[in-house]
């Protein structure tokens, strides 16, 4: 990116595009010459370009260890994105930042750590999962939960294992509407939290998916007995600059571009959940 | 502040002189399809001489005065944004070269502009505009260069405006800094001068070239006690106290539906306002595919676009929107800049159709609020 005009995207090379779900993909695009001096924090995004069409922010879904690939996985909903699903190896893609805030990783050390992710939601919380397991050592249970609509809407499954044996990660999974052939839970997200073991004094929680199911997910954490400061969440609204200067994402006093898209749940707690603000 | 001099209205056209031999293009009032906006000024034969405006809510009508005075109305319809952040810039282009493409960045170089009228509202606007582009981490850069450019020459308030409220929000009448120059207008029958502030060296500069006295301390006095009866006739008042958590507060204070019921969701306050800073992006492409464009345009939280996602939009009633825009003027604004986004011009009252006056607003939710706290703090002032 042009440091001195945030607002230039540079282009960028699409290296490799893995076809995720029916309608989800990663756009693997080749590192910024100088990204050793600004690797990307896992919850921060970049604004994807797709040449004439437009351009949508996109969390960073990859590994911020390995920075020569940067992963960022879509999913195909509105013009841009469907732009951006018709690219092919090979292919350039305009890219500004990486912008906004991170998820708590390195400040979480010493607790038991509870993800919690909805849909594609578990994208911008897989770099985190990935800074975590690099130091499992540092971190006492981590949680993975992860709900989607179907079957065929989970992301990322061929990790679970890994994730599981490799660096005992309790990884439970549920969908809200089970074909024949499914053999795991049924419902909603919350559902998951029974039996999973965590200290919840001493746990701190990543939460990304739907508003509601962040909210309902926020109230177990705390029925548990976690705190709201421990409970991050990332928010979502219409974002132009990324910047700071187009208003669009305002969500009471933040700018979620700049003041998040991380946020600790004690943050905006006062304006979580109140409709249409 | 150095001393002050005295500049006759038949030298004022030097000013202009001055400005234009240094490469200034002067922006100033003018006389355009019924209103005092603000637009390129040749000469002093441009500013309109001998006219004032009428202002309340929703209401604006221009008037003959008695007398010939060039600077003897308020503000209109226009802010000097539309020069610094204009209301339609194109960011960049970009080429397509096979599978690559190429951005080109914009680099025309600024346009040096001398505003000539500045209210004190419109000096705290440039500021709390300053904040936002320019304070953060990160900068604009479009706007920081036309900025630095702009020469600043104030205007003081001799006369204040029926929606006026500038004294209540602390921003005025009196301008006393963030100018190059400032011009205080005084007719007497039988003359017709200018007390003329300088701000800044280059403000000094400019005086260098004009016909000019020191002033006197009765004509210095003169401009005081104009200055002080403007500040006495404010047409409104905004009672700031404790606003920020009245607001916030009553996000559920059944005033928004009713203003709802009013509010046509013109966006014309938005237009007006010489803070509001929100915009959009366009992007563009020409028909062979090959050239794209992305422009930035002035947007408004109270369309439907503006919240958009994922299929619908986050604000799509007017109560939500109304609810936005003075929420956020008057008291997130407080958090994001540490000040409030309301410089008193009550340009928001004047330009809305159905006449929906802020302060009115804010007194009707502070009346009936239901809080605890923000009661108590009424009750304590």
């Amino acid at each position: 990116m042009d440091a001195s005009n945030p607002m230039i995207p540079q282009p960028r090379k699409v290296k490799r595009v893995i076809r995720e779900t029916h309608d989800t993909f990663t756009l693997c695009v080749e590192p910024e010459i100088h990204e050793q001096e600004k690797l990307f924090k896992p919850g921060q995004f970049n604004m994807l370009y797709a040449f004439g069409v437009g351009e949508v922010p996109i969390s960073f879904s990859g590994d911020p260890g390995k920075p020569n690939l940067c992963h960022h996985t879509i999913r195909n909903v509105g013009t841009v994105t469907r732009a951006l699903a018709n690219l092919k190896a090979g292919d350039m893609v305009g890219v500004r930042g990486p912008f906004g805030s991170a998820w708590p990783v390195k400040e979480s050390r010493g607790n038991d750590i509870v993800i919690i992710a909805g849909g594609i939601g578990l994208a911008p919380l897989r770099p985190a999962i990935y800074a975590l397991l690099e130091e499992r050592d540092q971190f006492g249970e981590i949680v993975l939960l992860y709900g989607a609509r179907t079957q065929e809407d989970l992301l990322f499954t061929k990790e679970f294992e890994t994730w599981r044996g490799k660096y005992g990660v309790q990884v439970r999974v549920t969908i809200d509407s089970a074909g024949p052939n499914w053999k795991g839970n049924v419902g909603v997200v919350t559902t998951l939290f029974p039996g999973v073991r965590f200290d919840p004094a001493n746990t701190v929680a990543m939460i990304c998916g739907p508003e509601v199911m962040m909210r309902f997910a926020v109230i177990e954490l705390k029925n548990c007995g976690t705190a709201e400061k421990n409970i991050h969440v990332t928010m979502e609204r219409n974002m132009k600059c990324a910047i700071g200067f187009c208003g669009h994402c305002q969500f009471g006093p933040a700018f979620i571009c700049k003041d998040g898209p991380v946020f600790s749940f004690a943050e905006i707690s006062p304006f979580f959940g109140i409709r249409e603000i | 502040m150095s001393e002050q001099v005295v500049l006759e209205r038949n030298d004022l056209n030097g000013l202009f002189t001055v400005l234009q031999g240094q490469g200034y293009t002067v922006i100033g009032p003018t006389l355009q399809d019924g209103a005092i906006v603000y637009d390129e000024l040749t000469s002093d034969k441009d500013l309109p001489e001998g006219w004032t405006d009428e202002q309340d809510g929703g209401i604006y009508r221009l008037k003959k005065r008695s007398d010939k005075a060039l600077f003897g109305y308020v503000v209109g319809p226009y802010t000097w944004k539309r020069f610094l952040d204009p209301p339609e810039k194109r960011l960049w282009q970009a080429k397509r070269e096979g599978n690559d493409f190429r951005i080109i960045p914009e680099n025309e170089p600024p346009p040096k502009y001398a505003f000539l009228g500045v209210r004190s509202c419109e000096i705290h606007a440039l500021a709390i505009q300053d904040r936002v582009f320019l304070e953060g981490d990160y900068r604009n850069t479009s706007y920081e260069k036309r900025r630095e450019a702009a020469l600043i020459i104030g205007v003081q308030c001799v006369q204040a405006g029926g929606t006026c409220f500038c004294v209540s929000v602390n921003t005025g009448p009196r301008a006393e800094s963030g100018f190059d120059l400032a011009l205080t207008e005084i007719l007497e029958e039988d003359r017709h001068y200018f007390v003329v502030e300088t701000g800044t060296d280059q403000g000094a500069k400019i005086i260098d070239g004009l016909k000019v006295q020191p002033a006197k301390e009765t004509e210095v006095a003169e401009a005081d006690n104009r200055i002080s009866h403007a500040a006495k006739n404010m047409g409104r008042k905004l009672n700031t106290e404790g606003v920020r958590d009245l607001l916030v507060q009553n996000h559920d204070h059944a005033r928004w539906d009713e203003v709802a019921n009013r509010c046509l969701s013109c966006a014309n306050c938005t237009m007006v306002c010489p803070t509001c800073f929100c915009s959009t992006v366009e992007d563009v492409t020409d028909i062979t595919g090959e050239h794209a464009e992305r422009w930035q345009k002035q947007d408004s939280c109270f369309t439907m676009d503006f919240s958009y996602l994922h299929g619908g939009s986050v604000r799509a009633s007017t109560r939500s929107q109304y609810r936005q825009w003075l929420t956020h003027k008057l008291a997130t604004w407080i958090d994001q800049f540490d000040e409030s986004g309301c410089t008193g011009c009550g340009r928001c009252i004047t330009w809305c159709p159905v006449a929906i006056d802020l302060t009115e607003e804010v007194e009707a939710i502070r009346k009936s609020s239901s809080l605890e706290s923000v009661v108590q703090s009424d009750k304590e002032r």
